[in-house]
């Protein structure tokens, strides 16, 4: 790989050890996927923030970066395992938050933006079309290179740490055009609309066809909020960094010869797939989080209303904001749910306190069940708030 | 007999060789407290990788594994060394951040009855009696 002058002293530790560290493992990932050399990036996206998965060493790790390293770029913070202002609401533990506290203050140090959110895009990481970043975050990575065109590979917690500390990326993968391009056509024969049913698509599709980046022809229209449940599930089930969606995504690519369609009959096999046979006793909306319309539509259907199920409602700390201003928070609140800002229901340390998930997101059913061993139900939003303040039988 | 490799992550390392066909998960498949194999069905399921050469295809599953390698590392649980046919980023970051030895384009099966091996990630190469 071509170095630069300047890129050959980061890696000699002129700049410190902690960019010395990041170029190493640049420098490394570069010659693994040939890359032609390192290339400037707009933006970051770190994962790697909960507590839960970091453990003292993965502490250890950043504090000993935040010695000496500053990042260079914008760069914004997946979700924690807490919120971080509001930890007793949610039941979360007190060593734990100490831990996470700790965590914080590490990425605070180098000068992330400690936003805790997978939606950067709605709270100002919005990079241009064809910029490149280096994201983490694999609900994020789709958004990022589908929806906005920037161009990221799906990075680990420690490779974007390591771009954001020297402002580069090795140029290669998603990258690059060839890498970009679609390689399967799906046509979609079916009505897919509302979250729930884009994230049953997501999941379909990413069954079918892994992580070749697809070409979706079918869809007539597609809300923001349903594009972000989409790109969260295909992702999630499939690995996908990047999808196109005839009319509705912005890149340009060669449409495939290779095609396969989706039925009806297969978006209504895997809603029931993600509809276990249980009693609903935790209801959370927000996976990937909230935008300002989700909250605003969740506060018209709980106005007035009492829910008797622990309901989760998880935001960026920024959107609870601007909800707030507009009085949805109190009429949320008043209803009986509950904000969580910089966490969600996949990271947060609620193994064993729930038995039976319903949330609208089928990357959250995956990982309700996977990590947390929750039985789940995916619906509609309409349907979770009726699920909410329904009484528990017997 | 003397192979050479490509460096992911330099140093050195001599010990006993353990291999294995399969893949790698180091988060979710490994116990980083015990060094132990959990993944259920792996060929090194319930056994040991702390102190060993490691040979392996390459690493799989979550991200996270790079950080659960540095921890592994730490707590003194973490293999000597890492021999891979083809290394991809998980295990490269996790070996970079951790200063785990680390070697791959091997031709790993060559090394499936090794008992001992001498690696030298400085040079690339690994050194088997």
């Amino acid at each position: 790989m071509q170095l630069t002058n300047e890129e050959r002293e980061m890696l000699e530790g002129k700049q410190g050890n902690a960019v010395k560290k990041s170029m190493e493992i640049l420098v490394a990932l570069g010659e693994i996927y040939n890359a032609e050399k390192l290339v400037d990036i707009a933006s970051v996206q770190i994962a790697g923030v909960s507590y839960s998965n970091l453990g003292d060493a993965g502490l250890g790790y950043l504090a000993e970066l935040a010695k000496d390293g500053k990042v260079k770029v914008l760069t914004t913070l997946n979700p924690a395992g807490m919120d971080l202002e509001n930890r007793e609401a949610l039941g979360i533990d007190e060593e734990f938050a100490k831990k996470q506290k700790m965590v914080i203050d590490s990425f605070a140090q180098m000068g992330v933006t400690v936003t805790c959110t997978c939606t950067p895009y709605f709270i100002g990481n919005k990079p241009e079309q064809d910029s490149h970043v280096a994201w983490s975050e694999s609900s994020a990575v789709a958004y990022c290179n589908s929806v906005l065109g920037a161009r990221t590979n799906r990075e680990g917690g420690p490779s974007a740490l390591a771009s954001a500390l020297t402002g580069k990326t090795p140029l290669y993968g998603m990258h690059l055009d060839e890498n970009r391009n679609a390689k399967v056509k799906v046509i979609v024969e079916a009505e897919i609309k509302d979250t729930f049913r884009f994230g049953a698509l997501g999941k379909v599709i990413g069954d079918k066809i892994k992580n070749k980046p697809a070409y979706i022809t079918g869809i007539k229209e597609a809300s923001v909020e349903e594009l972000k449940s989409f790109g969260a599930s295909i992702a999630t089930y499939g690995g996908a960094a990047i999808y196109h969606m005839e009319g509705i995504t912005p890149n340009k690519t060669p449409i495939p010869t290779e095609s396969i369609t989706v039925t009806q009959e297969e978006i209504d096999n895997a809603i029931k797939e993600l509809t276990d046979d249980c009693e609903v006793d935790f209801v959370s909306v927000g996976c990937p989080h909230c935008s300002l319309k989700e909250i605003e539509y969740l506060a018209k259907l709980l106005e007035g209303k009492k829910v008797v199920k622990e309901f989760w409602i998880t935001a960026a700390r920024p959107i609870k904001k601007q909800a707030e201003e507009k009085g949805l928070v109190k009429i949320i609140e008043d209803a009986g749910a509950k904000f969580a800002c910089d966490t969600c229901c996949v990271v947060a340390p609620i193994k064993g306190r729930f038995e039976c998930l319903a949330t609208d997101s089928a990357k959250g059913c995956y990982y309700g069940a996977a990590k947390n061993k929750f039985k789940v139900k995916i619906m509609s939003i309409e349907n979770l708030v009726e699920e909410a303040c329904k009484e528990v039988k017997g | 007999m003397k192979f050479e490799g490509r460096i992911i992550a330099k140093g050195t390392a001599e010990g006993e060789v353990l291999y294995t066909a399969e893949g790698i998960s180091f988060f979710g498949g490994v116990d980083p407290d015990t060094g132990i194999v959990a993944e259920s069905g792996h060929p090194l399921e319930g056994i040991c990788i702390t102190g060993k050469i490691l040979v392996f295809p390459q690493g799989k599953g979550s991200t996270v594994g790079s950080y659960a390698l540095y921890r592994m590392k730490k707590q003194g649980t973490a293999p000597l060394a890492l021999i891979n046919k083809d290394c991809e980023t998980i295990v490269a970051v996790g070996a970079i951040i951790s200063e785990i030895p680390c070697i791959d384009k091997i031709d790993i099966e060559q090394l499936k009855d090794a008992k001992t091996a001498k690696v030298n990630a400085d040079e690339g190469t690994i050194e088997v009696e």
